[in-house]
């Protein structure tokens, strides 16, 4: 019987962990009439009470050994339609729950972003977002006044232009900075983003001018970097 | 012998078999007459009122009104025709379980004076997807008699496991102007453009509760369309609605809504947006369902101080009794909701992945929490931390995270123990567990003497004890037994017919049981059918009971509200015996494959049958057969 060898019981083989399920879905067949009367109680090897009370509880009258596959039945451990019974309205909020939290396995990573003279901070998720452009974005929308000048347009490559670079620093945009886990003071879009993820611990949005500061850290990693 | 069958004929529908209703009126009626008018002649239709008789005829009435349970109702209409006729004008509140026990023609024809009405449509098991959609329980074939009949007194109208349409949403509105208040239970087929529609016909909405129901996005902006101004708005429950809403108008509406008691919010509301709500409306909020209770995506506009105050804004709701929401909690914010633990009677995280340690300190709080829904995340610790604090437990909850037969369990015995340890009022029980053990359910039985309904789900079936590895009989017996007071069982795991014997021996009171992959042989269900008066619904899924143990519940099936049976082992032909020996009765395959070429000996995939006054329904697709 295939479905019962490859279900996975505990007891001794040959008899059944499985039995007494198996011969309770014998039950289903009141017509095929096996009385066979076996192994239930000569449970391979060491007789354990616990088979063996378990099979008599399940069959008053019959010890069925199953001998006819029974194609009708699934494979013990195939989903069954609703089973268990949840609503379907409640799994499908959890699933998306989980799989919403599957993106971010982690969990959140939620960093503080300040802007300079803006009056207020913010907080963001940072694994809600999967590039510096939609972090960009995002930011751009929550402080309506920044803009984030070339930065925007060609990503991360101008950080490793040095020229471009003192251009960029050198105008009245705005600048996004982080602190790392170091607890130094880097410009945004040095670093693949997966790695920002893990390592930025808050945000700073300071004016160009201010920035220039970070430059020689950012120039010493563009060097190494070329 | 008549009386009791008046107390089993349906205390949940609000009809009598046709052949007692009769026979009871001819017999009574020449005795109807409170004045002995003496004629004392067979005939009494042609008997003057005297002016004594109308005076009591008033009287009736009067006293009629006071009547509101409808177990009360139903025996007095069985009294006599001037009872009956009396009780039909005076009866103010409906309560149809079954939309197909009865013809709204008869309804109205019968029913006067509606102003509420309670329509129950699938059965439960339809939740479960065990029934083909498009199987029925439309509430369009109801509109239009309770517009004929109930224009203008209707005003409520709570449905539940029902399909209704946009257009069933805007025909309601309009009939009925005045309309108060809309409960809409595990329906579907309707959207926002219907809800649109409905609250901007409504004026006089008071209640809007849509519960665990399906609402296409039709992306129309509903919420803008309540009316401008101020609104009698004192209930508005939307958790379900999947699409995101117009905040600033909800805002308006709240504002608007001086006798808001009670508010729901889908998940598409965040934290940040609840607190401004909270400000406005914080301290009349009885109900609150909070949202997401997570950050928004969006930056919202406008300036914003640092990271509000959550918890002071809550501590302001001093009203709050019933909290719910938590659909995409960051568990960080639970803090905010400690100032009203100490005032809750209820608290649902039954959508918060939320593990033990962030539960304790939340719980231990919550000393008058009587109902409590939590998914299975919280351990057996988290269970522990219940019955620790909770000793006012009235109903508890606990679902799957992970709703799948060999998934990892995360509650078991051991919560179940110190549940029952430490919640001694406990009445109702719904724990889903990958293993359990029979001691522990005993336990129950004896430490909850009080409960009404016991429905434990062992996930794996034909699972035993895990511990002892016997059946589950046991357990389930100590629970017919040992709570006096129960009504309502569901069962799991490994049963042999003996659980089934204890059912029918013990469950003298039990009205609703569902049974799923348990029992040996006919035996079982003839325990049951034979052992339980009180039954009313029956659902068995997947257990291997036959024709023979069908046919052993004749006697039952007319005091019964219904009967499903799915994946047994029923044939065409039992069926249809069943179907010719109870006339009064529709018995309905569902999922038959060939209705012409049917071999008698075909099995019935899914029997679902049903007492009903109208006899077949109109409305049956093609997948089912009536037999």
């Amino acid at each position: 019987m295939e479905f019962e060898e490859t279900e996975l019981r505990l007891g001794l083989p040959g008899n059944s962990g499985g039995e007494g399920e198996v011969a309770r879905k014998r039950g289903f067949f009141e017509t095929v009439d096996l009385k066979l009367n076996l192994s239930s109680k000569d449970v391979g090897g060491a007789g354990l009470d616990l088979d063996h009370d378990k099979v008599k509880g399940v069959q008053k009258d019959k010890n069925l050994l199953p001998s006819v596959a029974d194609p009708a039945k699934p494979p013990a451990k195939a989903q069954v339609v609703g089973w268990p019974p949840v609503r379907s309205y409640r799994k499908n909020v959890l699933a998306s729950q989980k799989s919403m939290s599957d993106e971010s396995d982690k969990g959140a990573a939620f960093v503080k972003v300040s802007m300079d003279g803006a009056p207020y901070l913010r907080k963001v998720d940072l694994r809600m977002y999967k590039t510096y452009q939609d972090l960009y974005d995002a930011l751009g929308k929550m402080f309506s006044s920044f803009t984030i000048g070339n930065c925007g347009s060609q990503g991360i490559k101008d950080f490793t232009n040095e020229s471009k670079l003192m251009d960029l620093l050198n105008g009245s945009d705005y600048v996004p900075t982080y602190e790392d886990k170091d607890g130094d003071w880097m410009l945004v879009g040095d670093v693949p983003w997966e790695m920002f993820v893990e390592s930025c611990k808050r945000l700073r949005i300071m004016k160009g001018t201010e920035a220039i500061g970070l430059a020689p850290k950012a120039m010493e990693k563009c060097k190494n970097r070329s | 012998m008549r009386n009791d069958r008046a107390e089993r004929m349906s205390e949940d529908d609000d009809h009598r078999s046709q052949p007692s209703d009769l026979d009871f009126t001819t017999n009574k009626a020449r005795n109807c007459s409170p004045v002995a008018s003496g004629s004392g002649s067979g005939v009494t239709e042609e008997f003057q009122p005297t002016y004594l008789d109308e005076v009591l005829d008033n009287v009736l009435e009067n006293v009629l009104d006071f009547l509101t349970s409808r177990r009360d109702r139903n025996a007095a209409s069985l009294v006599c025709k001037s009872w009956y006729r009396k009780e039909a004008h005076t009866r103010s509140e409906l309560f149809i379980g079954n939309c197909y026990a009865v013809s709204p023609d008869r309804v109205t024809a019968r029913f006067t004076k509606v102003r509420s009405l309670v329509l129950k449509g699938k059965p439960r098991f339809a939740d479960f997807g065990l029934m083909p959609p498009g199987w029925g329980a439309h509430f369009n074939p109801w509109v239009m008699p309770l517009a004929r009949a109930y224009r203008p007194l209707l005003e409520k109208v709570h449905l539940k496991r029902m399909s209704v349409t946009d257009d069933d949403l805007e025909m309601l509105a309009e009939s009925f102007p005045g309309f108060k208040e809309l409960v809409l239970v595990c329906c579907d087929g309707f959207g926002t453009s219907g809800l649109s529609v409905f609250v901007r016909k409504c004026r006089q909405l008071r209640v809007l509760d849509l519960v665990e129901s399906e609402v296409s996005d039709d992306e129309v902006d509903w919420i803008s369309c309540f009316p401008e101004g101020e609104s009698c708005l004192e209930s508005l429950i939307f958790d379900c609605v999947e699409c995101p809403i117009n905040f600033e108008a909800l805002e308006r509406l709240v504002s608007n809504s001086p006798s808001l008691k009670k508010l729901g919010l889908n998940r598409h509301v965040s934290i940040g947006q609840l607190y401004r709500l909270l400000l406005i409306r914080g301290p009349q909020l009885a109900h609150l369902g909070t949202g997401s209770f997570s950050l928004s995506e969006l930056a919202p506009h406008g300036d914003q101080e640092q990271e509000p105050d959550y918890a002071s804004v809550f501590s302001a709701c001093k009203s709050l009794v019933f909290l719910s929401g938590f659909r995409e909690i960051i568990p960080d914010y639970l803090p905010a909701i400690y100032p009203v633990c100490a005032n809750l009677t209820s608290l649902n995280f039954s959508y918060a992945n939320i593990d033990a340690e962030q539960l304790r300190p939340v719980i231990r709080n919550c000393h008058n929490v009587q109902v409590f829904w939590a998914l299975d995340s919280i351990c057996d610790e988290g269970l522990q931390a219940v019955a620790a604090t909770c000793r006012e437990l009235r109903e508890l909850r606990v679902f799957p995270i992970d709703a799948r037969e060999d998934g990892e369990g995360s509650v078991s015995e051991v919560g179940l123990q110190a549940i029952s340890e430490g919640c001694p009022k406990l009445q109702s029980i719904l724990f889903f567990c990958q293993e359990m053990t029979n001691a522990a359910v005993i336990a129950m039985s004896r430490n909850c003497p009080d409960l009404v309904v016991f429905r434990l789900c062992i996930m794996g079936r034909h699972r035993p004890d895990h511990v002892t590895g016997e059946p589950m009989d046991e357990g389930f017996g100590a629970i017919v037994m040992n709570c006096k007071k129960l009504t309502r069982l569901a069962t799991s795991g490994l049963l042999t017919d003996k659980a089934f014997h204890y059912i029918g021996r013990y469950g003298k009171l039990v009205r609703t049981l569902s049974f799923a992959f348990a029992g040996n042989t006919d035996s079982g269900l003839k325990y049951v059918l034979e052992g339980c008066p009180q039954l009313q619904k029956l659902e068995i899924r997947d257990s291997p009971f036959g024709d023979a143990a069908l046919h052993s519940g004749l006697h039952q099936y007319y005091n019964m509200r219904f009967l499903w049976m799915s994946s047994c082992r029923l044939t065409h032909e039992g069926c249809r015996q069943v179907a010719q020996a109870l006339p009064r009765l529709v018995v309905e395959a569902i999922g038959s494959p060939n209705k012409e070429n049917m071999e008698m000996d075909d099995p019935v995939d899914t029997l679902y049958m049903y007492r009903s006054l109208q006899g077949q329904r109109n409305d049956v697709p093609e997948f089912v057969t009536i037999l």
